[in-house]
């Protein structure tokens, strides 16, 4: 039993990080698009009754794709927090690149929701009132800055890989 | 109302009839609990398992006798909260109960060998398969309440009890073949069961949004509406532990192993 100083302690929890990185990234990925999901359900949907269940002009593909998002986002939440147990576990969690992840998760999906679903498929609108295009501005925007700051985090980690020059295994 | 009294009195009958089967059954599991526990080398039958397979037996009753039974038949809403009992709740109840580890290591050897054998045989370990009970489960919903069959089975007392204990049957499949608490003889990986159950919660939210919609036959649309909500979040509320108990087991494989934490 040997004690290791606070520096072999950091080389260790860097590499356990290296080798996880993937999957750093795709447990955040996976909590982004169910976090973000659950917050349009609660906020918009339940609080603030700002668009309805169902919108019954909806089109058929678009029920299917709010279906298949629904579920997936429902379990991904779910999911993504037993994977970051897991990385726990192997003291292997690293928090930017998780965070990375998480953004460019809720941003991807918020953009998708706000241009595919709601403006293609039209299955609701954000809110019923004449002077729709602001909302739709903020939700987009929001949607693309998150994907900006995501990638700015998994960037930086990214060069942190590159300059130690561990590429990633295990996954 | 001659014709009144007749009829009440059948349901009263038949009412009596099935509550004694389920006492049966908690008799039958409880029974074999004890007795098993008994044998030397074997370990006690765990209590939280008699609570689970309890419970289940207690949803699966309330959904088929009782007020709320006989409410399901005129009035949408409580036939979609009997639904979520009998179809969901229930299953997954009596699967955490572990029914068949029990019944195996309660009969005599050479008879649990056979049975085994007949769980291992082809027909078994189709209705197993993710997919069949997936598509069982979930396409018997989608054929009920998109066809006249939801009206036929309020009319007549055979469909009624062949769609429940369709409903019943095909969910205890489904949530077996996703979540292994007793033995399987094929099993599939936790990303191939886990995509099969996405989907099948998909095709289910999908549904209870369509009722909303589209109510079925003889169904008052506020009924079809608030039935429609209730079928979605509701199944989302027990689909919620369906995905943690699937997590977990995944989280409990994966454990690194002693070796590997050297």
């Amino acid at each position: 039993m040997v004690k290791k100083t606070a520096h072999q302690k950091n080389n260790l929890n860097d590499s356990k990080h290296f080798a996880y990185s993937t999957r750093n990234l795709w447990a955040g990925f996976l909590f982004g698009v169910g976090l973000i999901a659950f917050i349009d359900e609660t906020v918009f949907h339940q609080l603030l009754h700002w668009h309805h269940f169902y919108d019954k002009s909806t089109t058929d593909i678009g029920l299917v794709s709010d279906g298949l998002f629904h579920a997936f986002s429902w379990f991904a939440t779910i999911a993504s927090l037993f994977m970051v147990a897991d990385l726990r576990r192997s003291s292997a969690l690293w928090l930017t690149r998780w965070w990375g992840g998480v953004l460019i998760g809720a941003g991807s999906f918020q953009l998708y929701d706000g241009i595919v679903q709601h403006k293609l498929m039209r299955i609701h609108q954000i809110r019923y009132v004449e002077n729709i295009l602001i909302y739709d501005l903020v939700w987009n925007i929001s949607a693309a800055v998150m994907i900006v700051a995501g990638a700015f985090f998994v960037f930086r980690t990214r060069n942190k890989l590159q300059q130690t020059g561990v590429t990633s295994f295990h996954e | 109302m001659n014709n009144d009294h007749v009829h009440h009195e059948s349901i009263v009958f038949s009412d009596l009839v099935l509550a004694l089967v389920f006492v049966l059954f908690v008799i039958l599991y409880v029974g074999a609990g004890i007795i098993s526990s008994k044998y030397s080398w074997l370990r006690p039958w765990p209590f939280h398992r008699y609570v689970f397979w309890i419970g289940g037996v207690l949803c699966a009753a309330t959904a088929i006798i009782g007020p709320l039974a006989s409410r399901a038949h005129t009035y949408f809403t409580a036939h979609m909260f009997g639904h979520l009992l009998l179809g969901m709740l229930a299953p997954l109840l009596l699967v955490l109960a572990a029914p068949m580890t029990l019944l195996l290591r309660t009969l005599p050897l050479s008879v649990a060998r056979s049975f085994s054998r007949v769980l291992r045989s082809y027909p078994i370990r189709m209705f197993t398969h993710p997919i069949t009970a997936a598509v069982l489960n979930i396409g018997g919903l989608w054929l009920l309440y998109t066809t006249d069959l939801y009206m036929v089975m309020q009319q007549n007392i055979f469909v009624h009890a062949m769609v429940q204990i369709h409903v019943f049957v095909a969910g205890y499949l489904f949530t077996a073949a996703i979540v292994y608490i007793d033995p399987i003889p094929h099993r599939f990986s936790f990303i191939y069961r886990s995509i099969v159950l996405v989907i099948a919660l998909a095709s289910h939210g999908i549904l209870s949004k369509y009722i909303y919609a589209h109510p079925p036959h003889a169904v008052p649309a506020a009924q079809a509406e608030s039935g429609g909500m209730l079928m979605y979040y509701g199944g989302d509320a027990i689909d919620m532990i369906l995905i943690c108990l699937l997590c977990y087991q995944w989280f409990k494989a994966t454990r690194p192993r002693a070796s590997s934490s050297v």
